[in-house]
């Protein structure tokens, strides 16, 4: 982004936030986002999290071969991994990618085929409409599905270490229950939400701003998510300096 | 009414309107016409707040609307109703839901008068049934139709209509024009239609406004249009053959 549409983002996000017309329908539009965020990618995040906890726990085993260092080591690293890094910032370039694209290109073909300016005409606020909704679905929801990677990225490191061998069922446990600090949820939480707002503020910016068709609306969905991995990386490392 | 005074419109080095000025009168079809290019879809624009023209100004009932807030603007957009060229219906919304929508978002109606006044709108299209129909299973008249059942749910007072009738077929365009002068009469609106369709001006066009590289060239009737002898209009009006040996018969 450069300054130009950096300044276009954030007159955009601030149309989105002015008053809705009128809030029960608003409300119902936040709800199916939530739906469409939280609950459909459920289980891409389910999958994804409980291999890479697995993965994990294998590969720490495989690095950590001396003598000298107890194998409930593995079970700790993993859950701090899991918690201040891999839970958050996969699931959030996963979603980017998902929901990003999916955003980008629902805004972009609105905008195209004019509906966007039939809000406007209607006298609707567009940006508020179509934005907003999806702003406070991701900034609530992408914290949940955290949590929940979290949590399966962890139980799929007691599955991978447990069946594979690697570690004993009550190394790992004794391993992930050890030394644990509460704050790195805390960390993982607040990049959630700068995530979830980043994953679906950014698409719709791309999307509303589409001029053109069929192929522009493809481009700015593909800069949507690559824009969108970025920023996430970017505030993934702004947010640990930060907090750690 | 509506009124526009010396409208100007760039993009970039581009002038595409040059100093436009006109009245649009309740109750009848007024119409802007011109060739590709000409500028009558960018004054639609200008005159709805789509663009800001340069210079000029656009006033509905006396009321400018390039001076007013936000706010007022939207009092104002609240008394239009459009059909688009493509109609541009919500894709993820029924058509009971399209029509219902203007409605959700700025009437206290119960739902039942709500969808009493959806019925009243389809039937007046003469869609009645289609309520769980959704956009993409609607052929193209019928989605205009259903373009007009949602600019007509809120009573308009000024009714845009921008190519109502490109990509139909000369029978559907027909029942689309027709469809836009009997409301416009029943409803006193202030009806604005940009066309290319020589079918329409003949048809319906109460008071035409020809756009010409950006300039209002000629205004008139269409009892009058073929009697003009101003090139750029008969270039125009008499491009296709069929008009051309109309012409030369009477």
């Amino acid at each position: 982004m450069n300054f130009t549409n950096f300044g276009r983002y954030i007159l955009l996000l601030k149309a989105a936030f002015k008053r809705p017309e009128k809030w029960k329908i608003y409300m119902k539009a936040i709800f199916q986002q939530m739906e469409f965020i939280g609950v459909g990618s459920l289980g891409l995040i389910s999958i994804i999290s409980t291999f890479i906890g697995a993965v994990m726990t294998l590969q720490i085993a495989f690095q950590l071969v001396s003598d000298f260092i107890p194998k409930t080591i593995i079970g700790s690293v993993n859950r701090d991994s899991s918690i201040l890094e891999l839970s958050p910032t996969i699931s959030a370039i996963v979603l980017a990618g998902k929901i990003g694209s999916a955003i980008s290109s629902e805004i972009g073909t609105m905008r195209v085929t004019e509906q966007i300016d039939a809000l406007e005409i209607m006298g609707i606020n567009a940006p508020g409409y179509l934005i907003m909704p999806k702003i406070l679905a991701g900034i609530t929801m992408v914290p949940v599905l955290v949590i929940i990677s979290m949590v399966l990225s962890i139980t799929g490191g007691y599955l991978g270490g447990t069946i594979s061998g690697a570690v004993s069922p009550a190394e790992y446990i004794q391993g992930i229950t050890t030394d644990f600090n509460p704050f790195t949820i805390a960390v993982a939480l607040v990049k959630a939400f700068v995530f979830g707002f980043i994953i679906t503020s950014v698409p719709a910016y791309e999307g509303f701003y589409v001029k053109g068709g069929a192929l522009e609306v493809a481009q700015a969905s593909t800069r949507a998510v690559v824009v969108s991995c970025i920023s996430i990386l970017a505030c993934d490392y702004i947010v640990t300096q930060l907090m750690l | 009414m509506i009124e526009i005074k010396d409208i100007h419109k760039s993009f970039g080095d581009n002038d595409v309107l040059k100093g436009i000025s006109g009245k649009f009168n309740p109750g009848i079809t007024n119409l802007i016409i011109g060739g590709s290019g000409s500028g009558k879809t960018t004054l639609l624009k200008c005159m709805i707040g789509l663009h800001h023209p340069e210079k000029g100004s656009v006033e509905y009932d006396g009321r400018d609307f390039t001076q007013l807030n936000t706010e007022e603007r939207i009092e104002i957009r609240k008394e239009i109703g459009m059909l688009f060229q493509g109609s541009a219906l919500f894709d993820s919304m029924t058509v009971e839901e399209n029509i219902m929508f203007p409605l959700n978002m700025f009437t206290d109606q119960s739902r039942s008068e709500k969808l009493d006044r959806v019925n009243f709108c389809l039937d007046r299209v003469n869609l009645s049934g289609k309520n769980k129909l959704f956009p993409a299973e609607l052929s193209g008249g019928m989605k205009k139709r259903v373009g007009i059942a949602r600019a007509i749910a809120m009573n308009p007072k000024y009714l845009f209509c921008d190519e109502p009738n490109s990509g139909l077929d000369p029978k559907t365009s027909i029942v689309i024009d027709e469809l836009i002068k009997e409301i416009t009469e029943e409803y006193n609106t202030t009806t604005v239609v940009v066309t290319h369709d020589m079918n329409s001006v003949m048809g319906i066009g109460d008071y035409i406004m020809f756009l010409h590289e950006g300039k209002k060239f000629w205004e008139g009737s269409n009892k009058e249009i073929a009697k003009t002898d101003i090139q750029e209009l008969n270039d125009f009006v008499f491009a296709s053959r069929f008009m051309k040996a109309a012409k030369d018969k009477f």
